[in-house]
């Protein structure tokens, strides 16, 4: 994702990235980013929770407006309401990343892939 | 408590498995950086997620699919007026331990981008927003993924575009 706002930002088009992964993020280096510091599939904000959804992205329209350079990284100071203890347990052999079921979904899809391209249809 | 440095977290991961080389993360010691050409209640902002956001249809009520399937492995456009209970990702890289996929707000904002639009906010937005799908090769990425998304941007007429990786 990092990679697309980069080649859009090149050819003159302005982006804001908002994400949860602010290493990887700025480890390949965006012009602006909401930096919200949820676990993976919440970037934008608690399920269901309208109000701080609507917070979050009033802060990348107002990055479009304000940021003067790259690499801006706002992170507005939000914590998980089901407290911390995600960030301790995400990748880590205690609770693995993907759990049987999602792992055979995973290599399914990659022999999908292999077969799509196989055919030429990728 | 610091956020979590996942280039860290999966290099270990990986290592764990068995394998021998651990994802390459991209990196660049450059950034380009557009401005924003007029003001913002002027503009036509645009949104691609890398949810794999897909739409429910019915075909025994006759509806298709407006995604199509062959686009899916890329950038792939999804009409920006299909109602967001139709919208539903099938990704597998989110934090499943801690969160769901069940409101698309969380992760795909196509509600806020309305509302912004409604609000006088932001000039417009296009009849299309777009999906791309968390590829793996960088080079499939850049050689690919990166302009087809800059091609539809300027067939839009975008001034701006929200990104929001999964």
């Amino acid at each position: 994702m990092s990679l697309i706002a980069r080649h859009l930002e090149e050819n003159g088009i302005p982006t804001v990235v908002i994400g949860a992964a602010r290493d990887i993020v700025e480890h390949c280096g965006v012009a602006r980013f909401v930096f919200v510091d949820f676990p993976l599939g919440a970037p934008c904000g608690e399920p269901w929770n309208v109000a701080q959804q609507r917070e979050i992205f009033a802060q990348a329209l107002h990055l479009l407006e304000t940021a003067t350079g790259p690499r801006t990284t706002v992170a507005p100071p939000y914590t998980w309401s089901k407290g911390n203890d995600w960030k301790r347990l995400v990748f880590t052999e205690e609770q693995p990343w993907q759990d049987p079921d999602t792992k055979a979904k995973w290599l399914s899809r990659k022999d999908e892939y292999r077969r799509l391209k196989a055919d030429g249809k990728l | 408590m610091d956020h979590v440095r996942y280039i860290d977290r999966t290099r270990e991961d990986y290592l764990r498995q068995g394998y021998e080389k651990s994802y390459q993360w991209a990196h660049f010691e450059d950034v380009p950086f557009a401005p924003l050409k007029k003001p913002l209640r002027e503009c036509r902002i645009g949104l691609l997620g890398t949810s794999e956001v897909a739409v429910h249809f019915d075909p025994e009520k006759g509806e298709v699919n407006p995604i199509d399937e062959q686009d899916f492995r890329g950038v792939y456009p999804i009409p920006a007026a299909t109602p967001t209970e139709k919208l539903y990702s099938r990704t597998l890289s989110f934090d499943r331990n801690a969160t769901h996929l069940d409101d698309v707000g969380a992760f795909f904002p196509i509600d806020r981008l309305r509302e912004a639009v409604a609000d006088g906010r932001i000039g417009s937005m296009p009849m299309r927003v777009y999906g791309a799908y968390n590829n793996y090769s960088q080079r499939k990425v850049m050689s690919q993924e990166a302009p087809k998304a800059l091609a539809c941007a300027r067939e839009d007429g975008l001034d701006a575009v929200v990104l929001v990786p999964v």
